[in-house]
Order: C-alpha cells, then structure tokens, then sequence
C-alpha cells in the first residue's frame, strides 16, 4: 500500500476504496476467530473458496475471513452480506449448497438458521438474533465486518480517521482533556480514570515516555481482548498512536500473551501495514509527531499482567512486582514515565474523538461510561461476547442474550473477574452492572470474564479452584501471598476432602483479611475475593462440608460416593470394562456394583451409561 | 521540607525520604526483615509495614519503599499493624519456627504457635544474598529460582557458579545463617566456582581493577566441542 | 527438533541488534521455540553475548511457563485448566490423561513421545473442555473422548 502523508490523502483513500465497494454486492463473511477455527472454519472458508470458483461466480462474490463474531456457542458462523443472512454450525458438506442456492439464487437455507429457542422461530437476520439484538456493539462491531490482516477494509471502514482529526486539529491537551471528559476507566479491571492517568504522565518530568497497551489477558475464561486484537487490531494501534501523542511518548509496547499465536499474527500484520502507509513511523500524516509500536510476548505468567511486573518483564527480568509509588506514570519502563492501558481502553479512544465525549456520555451508568465486554462462558446456552453499556443488568446478559442455562438447570451464581474476583448469586441477579455496584457487591469487573454456575458448581470447590490457580501463579516475593494462599488452599483443600474443621471458616477470614491488606501487589491483594465472596453468599455450604461432610453440589470427590441404580442397570458391562481401577463388578446380564474402595470417583461410568444407571450421592 | 505526622508527632523531613528512614533516625522501632541500608528496598517480608490515613480509610503500606509525602497520617504500631505483623510471623513460622530469630519476633508481637505448617526451612526468602552479590559485588552468581512456593535461591542449573568469587558477602548479609561460609568453599555445593581454576575479582565498589569476565576456556568452542561430540547434554 | 548447535544460537543472537536485557525474553523464547527446550548451552551463550548475568537468564527461565529446562516430547499436550473449562469438568479429562501416560502435568512420557501441560485459558471457551494436541484444538472433551483421543496417536487401552 502507498503511503499516506496527509489527513487530505488520508481521507481521499478512504473515499476511494469505499468508492470501490458495492454496498449491494454479495460478501459472503466466515469467522475466523480462534474459536471458530477450532471448530474448523478454516476448512469452511478454503470449501467456501473452492466451490465459489467452481460455480463460477468469482466475479459477483466476495469472500471474508473476519475477525471473532462473538456467537462462539454456535460456531463456524458465516454471515452473508448485504443481507445478513446469519449461517450458524456451518460444516464443509453444507458449503455446496450455500453457493448454488444463497449466493447464486439468493434462497435462505432454512436448516443452516438459527432457531430462537424461546419462540420456536427461525431468524434469518444476524441483528435479529436474540444475542445480538440486545447488545450494544460499539468496540466489537466491525469484527464481523472487515478482514482483520486488511489495513484497506479498516479505512474503508473510517479507520484512522480520529487519528487523523487529532493530529491535525487538536493539541495534545485537547486530546486529554476529551479522554477525561468522556470519563473513560481502564478496562483492565480496577478503573481508574484513563484520562488522569494520561495527565499524570504527560506531566511527568522528562523527554522520554512510554506507552503500553497490557494484552497479557491472563483471566481464565476472559477472552475479550484476544477477539479485538485479532478481529480489529488496527483500532487499537489507533488508540494508541493518539495516546502517544497525548502524552508525549514516541514508543509504544503491546504486551500480548503468547498464549494468543493468532492475535499475535494478526498485530504483526497490521502494524507492519500501518508502518507502510506511515501511519506509524515518523512525521504521522505530516504531523511532525513520531511514534511506532513494538511486541513483546508474555511468557506464561498471569502475574504480568500486573503493571509492574509486566514492566519488568519487558526490561528483561522475572516477573517480580515492585512496591508503588512511584506509579508507572511517574516512573515506568526503565525509570520514565510510562501509561499503561487494557486493550479495551485503547479500543474506546478513536471512538470517542470520532464522536465526541458528550456522545459517549450519554451511554452508560452515572460511574462507569461506555460499554463493557464480557466473555459469558461457563453453564450457559449462548456462550460468546456480549457487549453491552454499562447499567445492563445480569438477568438481560445471562437470559436475554446468554440464553440461560443449559439441560433446564437452575441459575446458582456468577463469577466476575476472574481470581481477583467474586460471585453473585441469584438474589442479585437485576443488579444493573458497573464498577461500583460489582465492587459493592464483593465481586469486581476485572477484565470481563463471567462464569455461569448452576447447581452442580460446588462453590467451595470454585474457591479452592481459584486458591489453586493463584498459588501456580504467585511470584513468591512477598510472604502473605506465597505463604498465606497456601494456607488458605491447604484449608481449603482440607474442607473439600471432608477433614474440614470447626473454627476453619474464621482462619479463611483472618488468613483473608491480612493477605489483602498486606500483599504487595495486586494478585496478592485480590486472591483471597473469591473465598470471601463465596463465604458472604453460601456460607451453608462451606458448613455442610464442615460439619456435614457433604457436597450439596456433589462435586467434592471425596464426599460423594458412585452406585449403580439396581432398577436400570441392563449388565451391559460398558462401565466395567473402562473403568480405570476395575472397580465395577458383574457380569453380562447382571446388575454391576462399585466397589467403593476402589473408585476413585473420575465419572467415567456416568458418563457412559446410556441407561442412566449410575447415580452419584 | 516534607510536613508529616508519626504516631501523632508532626515532624518534617527531606523530600525523597522513606518513612523507615525517618523512623530509624527518630528512634522509632519497625522491624524489618528483608531491609539493607546499604540494598534498594524490596518490600518483599511485609513485616515493615505502617498504617497511613487516606480519604478512604486506611491502609498498610510498607515503610522500607513507601516515600514520605506531604501531610501524611502514619502509625507505626497501631492495632492494624500489629494484627498484620502477627499474622505475616505466623506464616513465616510456618516454615522457620526453629529460627531464633523468628521466635524473638514471635515472642515480641505475641504469637505463639503457627496454625499452619510447611516442612522446615533455614532460608526466608528475604532475597538480601541474592541482591547484595548483583547490587554490592556486583556479580550477580545467584539469583531467585522459580516461582511461588518453589521460590529459592539458587545457582545457575544448581552447580558451581562461574563467577562467584568466594567474597562471603552473601554469609554475611542472611539474617537466619541459612548460606554457611563453608559451602560456598566446598566443591559439590551450589554457589561456588565452576570447575575452571577461579579467577579472583576485585568488587566493584572497593576494588580498582578493570572488570571483565574471565574465563581460563574460551566457552564458545568448548560449548561447540561439547556439542558435536555428545550431541544434546541434559542436566 | 535439532541437536544443539552453536551456529543455530548464533543466528538467533544476531537477529536481535538492540542487545541487552529488553531482548532476553524475545530469544529464550525464539530459542524454546526452536528446541522445544532451553539447552543449557544455549542460556550460557546468551549470558555471554548480552553482557546479562546467567543467575538472571536462568532466573528467567525458571520463572516463566513458557520456558522449559528438560526436552518436551514429539506431542505435546495441553489440557486447559481455565475456569470455563474447569466448570465443564476439566479436572476429569486432566485425570484421565494422567492415569493413561501414567505422568504429571509437566513430565514426559518415557519414550519421549508426549509432554502433559495444564494451561490457564486458551480464550476458545464455547469448546470446553479443551486439549491442544499439536496446535490442534480438540474441543468438549471428556474422559473417553481422551481414551479416543488417544487411540489416534497410537496409544492403546490396557486392562488396569
């Protein structure tokens, strides 16, 4: 692509490659994202390529990978333009027919639709959806839309065009005085105003400043920054450039998980493609401004995805967070003032020039502006990316759009913010959501992810879950966190075995109290939220297992017991023969037993029975 | 002139000033376990930590790295400081109960016996060899191994480090005796020289050689030798 | 994967000019990229042309997941632990694939075939539980889908 040198060319290759597009023609859009790929939309997408040549019909289709849809329950999606016919568990043996009969003839394929389960209709539309319908896409619109390893796709679309707005009609304090104004919070999970930070640090003393955009998502279960990056990395480099210029750094870091291979790809390509249009580089669209954007892999440790520990790792050494202050915005990446961003928060900025902070305003809670993305994944029917403001409450997100629960289960609770987070149970379920009423409510945003449990969650094995990933990922600088989680898993761990004692729950408390308030980073200080939170709604279950020795949720190994259900047991010997112990007995024929000795309560004879046989206690 | 209160003295201090450092030279007593004068605060033992008043309550912060600021509200031994001492000791106690100098902590914040137990360790983890030999000495033969409750100090591949120079500082800045002068001497232990005759350097500081890592074998051929001879090695 | 080769280091040493610490992390993970291991060999060479202490480089490579000081088997094999697939029964397909190579997570199997690894979210949730075989999403596992899974690579059931 030929480099761009003005907001003028800037703007007249945006006319004309929009120019070049037919809103009328057929585009036939396949979701690349990773997973959809799991579920093999490459071969869709290569079947698609194939069969559109062979029918001929090159010259009236055009043919897109785009980035995650967000609809990952129902994957491989393909969505037809200009009419949004919305293909959903598309497999290679239906492409053949999606050429001959929708692409060339325009006919809906009536059994690729989607089919609302609450009315029994099928929904031809994509905006129709009940998932979509209710969302509010703002950050993830276009990735359905535009060919993410496409620089072209992203202009056509109005990409670049804030920054080139702000490059040659507003003056850096300008920029953040409309950040600050719009009250844009960081979208990593604590929330801090985005735009004071850019104020703290552009009035930092020294020349030399850096940004950094923290793409080391490392919530279990979040994935939300990993469908922007790959489905439309450009808006955030775009975010970026202008924070640069706000600020006053000429160097930027995305700090991206190398858990992420596709994400990766996709940034690669696209700041190599901004770098030769000159969107990056030197002398921005004639500006004068400077300023490029460098890599730099995670490797494997959650715990940098806190600020000074993924600053550290970006000097070159362990992971070890340092005390704060001084913050990053006073001294940052090599001892100079550094910002430090989510994705989500550098995706929000070219949308809040282009349309100004009184538009974004208006979206939203009194506390928190804009929208948020959660990745609703867990015990859920629609499992995907909902996008909504601010304000929307957890029934809309888990019924309305999520579908509710699978098998006709009952909602128990949910997991915000992953291990520095907390649970909401039932009770709460129309609390409109924001910052403030997450952290009131003993849980936190953090960076989106939200896990459905139903009745079979034991909650306290939850907390152990996430005591567990906590002590894998501790540095193991500072005692409270390295020792005291240990302490709390070991309680924990005893609680779930049925050696739980009388006094246990008062030593989590205590053990809570002082690693939060004495640990010396943020994954010390939240680790123990989990347990608090679990305790503060269903405390009756940490009894049961206590005092009871029982699993209510009959989760806990060591509490529940496998039988064979005399009634329905055919003799049909499946169980026996792959049980990892032999611990089933019987012969063809004839009712099987476990014996409990020797079962070790893995589920796998559950699991096989067709004859629903095997009932757990 | 930085205005401040300490256990409800107002006092005024240079900018730039820790409060433990202004502690110490007051006469005011936090202990400390991780701290060096001579080492960059770590911040790592948490046991110097004070309380300081905010608009939203207060916190605790640890005094060793926290810097004195303009009209701050700081106890050094208030109730929230001590329930968090005795807990940080408990834990330490895990592990390090048979250290006298545990137990004199133990004994001073009143806690008796630790609730939780880890198998018996002399060393705490306060990271003072592994700083003192990269900050001081300036040779960086040791650092911090893995993560975690796997967290130690260690030798590079657990062998005799090429470039320690046997200087002791290490012995002598652990507060518990967990590096013994006699095993950094010792051949099989970690923390000493590899295998090549040593090569006595100068610290950094006190000394008034040209530093320069010198090895008696050219590693890179050795290191080519020994790959087309035995192919992959293992540790 | 190759033997250890000085010429192999060199060329990842010399694609990285800024030099210094900031460029540690970016060649040990070149470098476990291309031996599917870090050799010792290799950490001393880069100790030595970045100028960076070998405590530290070794540090960094036991510090991190990434990074692995023992040689990993032909297929590796990571089972996601995170929190959607945990609720999805995560623990069992984990189990499972224990009690048939007989390893824990972070060992290999003796013939050197395949290296366990449990990883905390590959963001592909909608398809939990999930294994990654090879960069090969395997999704909704269960603890026979592994024995199946298996069968495939060619290890078969034998009677406990």
């Amino acid at each position: 692509m030929v480099a761009i040198r003005t907001p003028a060319e800037l703007e007249e290759r945006r006319r004309l490659l929009s120019e070049q597009k037919d809103p009328n023609q057929l585009t036939v859009t396949v979701c690349g994202g990773t997973g959809c790929r799991a579920y093999g939309s490459e071969r869709v997408h290569e079947a698609l390529h194939e069969e559109i040549k062979a029918q001929a019909t090159q010259n009236r289709v055009n043919l897109r990978m785009t980035g995650c849809h967000g609809f990952c329950e129902r994957g491989p999606l393909v969505v037809i333009q200009p009419k949004e016919i919305f293909y959903h568990g598309v497999k290679v043996e239906d492409v053949p027919q999606i050429v001959s009969k929708t692409v060339v003839e325009g006919e809906i394929i009536d059994s690729l639709l989607y089919v609302d389960p609450s009315t029994g209709q099928k929904i031809a539309h994509e905006r129709e959806v009940p998932f979509y319908k209710k969302q509010r896409r703002l950050l993830l619109d276009m990735n359905g839309q535009i060919d993410p390893t496409s620089i072209a796709d992203y202009i056509a679309s109005g990409g670049y065009g804030s920054l080139s707005k702000v490059l040659s009609q507003m003056a850096p304090e300008e920029v953040i005085d409309e950040v600050t104004r719009a009250k844009l919070r960081g979208r990593g999970g604590a929330g801090f105003l985005a735009g004071l930070k850019w104020r703290l640090t552009r009035e930092a003393p020294g020349e030399t400043k850096y940004l950094v955009c923290n793409a080391d998502e490392g919530d279990p279960g979040a994935y939300m920054d990993r469908s922007i990056m790959e489905g439309n990395p450009h808006r955030v480099l775009e975010g970026m450039i202008v924070g640069g210029y706000a600020i006053g750094a000429h160097r930027g870091f995305v700090y991206i998980r190398n858990e992420y291979p596709l994400a990766v790809k996709h940034l690669r390509t696209a700041i190599a493609q901004a770098r030769e249009c000159g969107l990056l580089g030197k002398d921005i669209l004639g500006s004068g401004f400077d300023f490029d954007v460098e890599i730099r892999l995670g490797a494997g440790a959650f715990v940098c995805g806190e600020e000074t520990a993924l600053m550290a790792s970006i000097e070159g050494r362990t992971g070890e967070p340092r005390p704060r202050p001084p913050y990053p915005a006073q001294q940052g990446l090599w001892g100079k003032p550094t910002n430090i961003n989510n994705v989500k928060t550098w995706a929000n900025i070219p949308l809040i020039i282009e349309k100004g902070a009184d538009w974004y305003l208006q979206i939203g809670t009194e506390g928190s502006k804009g929208t948020a993305i959660f990745s609703v994944v867990g015990k859920i029917n629609n499992t995907g990316l909902v996008e909504v403001a601010m304000g929307a409450t957890l029934r809309q997100i888990i019924f309305d759009i999520g579908g509710g629960i699978p098998k006709g289960k009952e909602f128990k609770a949910v997991q915000i913010g992953g291990p520095s987070g907390g649970c909401i149970p039932k009770e709460h379920i129309d609390t409109p959501i924001d910052y403030e009423s997450l952290t009131q409510l003993g849980a936190m945003m953090g960076s989106g992810g939200m896990v459905i449990c139903d009745g079979d969650t034991c909650m306290v094995d939850l907390a152990r879950y996430f005591m567990t990933f906590v002590q894998e990922e501790s540095c193991g600088k500072c005692m409270p966190c390295r020792v005291g989680t240990k302490a709390m898993l070991e309680t924990l761990t005893g609680i779930t075995k049925g050696e739980g004692q009388k006094g246990d729950i008062d030593y989590l408390f205590e053990l809570a109290g002082e690693i939060k308030s004495s640990s010396l980073c943020g994954l010390g200080q939240t680790a123990p939220n989990p347990v608090l939170s679990t305790l503060r709604y269903f405390r009756d279950e940490y009894e049961a297992h206590i005092y009871d020795k029982r699993c209510p949720a009959k989760v806990c190994h060591d509490l529940i017991i496998y039988e064979v259900v005399a009634d329905l047991c055919t003799g049909c010997m499946v169980c026996a023969r792959n049980c990892p112990t032999s611990a089933i007995t019987g012969e063809k024929g004839t009712v099987h037993t476990i014996d409990q000795g020797l079962c070790v309560r893995c589920g796998l004879c559950k699991q096989l029975c067709k004859f629903d046989a095997v009932s757990v206690s | 002139m930085i205005h401040l209160t300490i256990d409800n003295q107002e006092i005024g201090v240079e900018e730039g000033t820790t409060i433990l450092e202004v502690a110490r030279e007051r006469g005011i007593f936090i202990p400390t376990l991780c701290y060096h004068e001579a080492l960059e605060p770590y911040a790592a033992c948490r046991l110097c930590v004070v309380e300081v008043e905010g608009k939203r309550g207060s916190r605790l912060v640890a005094s060793c790295a926290y810097p004195c600021e303009e009209g701050a509200v700081i106890h050094t031994n208030s109730e929230m400081v001590r329930r968090s001492r005795r807990i940080t000791v408990e834990l330490l106690m895990a592990s390090g109960e048979h250290l006298p100098l545990v137990r004199a902590l133990a004994i001073e914040l009143g806690v008796a016996e630790p609730r939780f137990r880890l198998p018996p360790d002399d060393c705490i983890l306060c990271g003072l060899c592994v700083r003192a030999c990269r900050e001081i000495v300036g040779v960086a033969a040791i650092s911090l191994v893995n993560r975690g409750m796997e967290k130690r100090v260690g030798s590079p591949f657990e062998i005799a480090s090429n470039v320690c120079i046997e200087c002791g500082t290490c012995v002598l800045v652990c507060p518990t005796g967990a590096l013994k002068l006699e095993d950094i001497v010792k051949e099989e232990k970690a923390v000493h020289r590899w295998g090549s005759p040593l090569d006595h350097r100068p610290c950094h500081i006190c000394g008034d050689h040209n530093l320069e890592a010198h090895f008696s074998v050219d590693y890179r051929s050795f290191i080519g030798e020994q790959a087309s001879g035995e192919g992959q090695s293992e540790g | 994967m190759a033997d250890f080769s000085v010429k192999a280091v060199d060329d990842i040493l010399n694609g990285h000019k800024e030099g210094a610490e900031v460029s540690l992390i970016p060649i040990l993970g070149e470098i476990q990229k291309r031996y599917r291991y870090l050799p010792r060999e290799a950490l001393i060479l880069v100790s030595e042309w970045l100028g960076v202490p070998l405590s530290q480089v070794y540090g960094i490579a036991t510090f991190y997941n990434a990074f692995s000081l023992k040689r990993q088997g032909k297929h590796p094999i990571h089972v996601c632990t995170g929190t959607a697939c945990h609720v999805r029964g995560a623990a069992q397909v984990l189990d499972r694939f224990k009690r048939r190579l007989k390893i824990r997570p972070g060992e290999t199997t003796p013939d050197w075939e395949f290296t366990l690894q449990t990883v905390n979210c590959l963001g592909a949730c909608a398809l939990g539980p999930i294994t990654v075989i090879d960069d090969k999403y395997f999704g909704q596992m269960t603890a026979s889908t592994v024995d199946k899974l298996l069968k495939e690579f060619g290890v078969e059931r034998q009677k406990v």
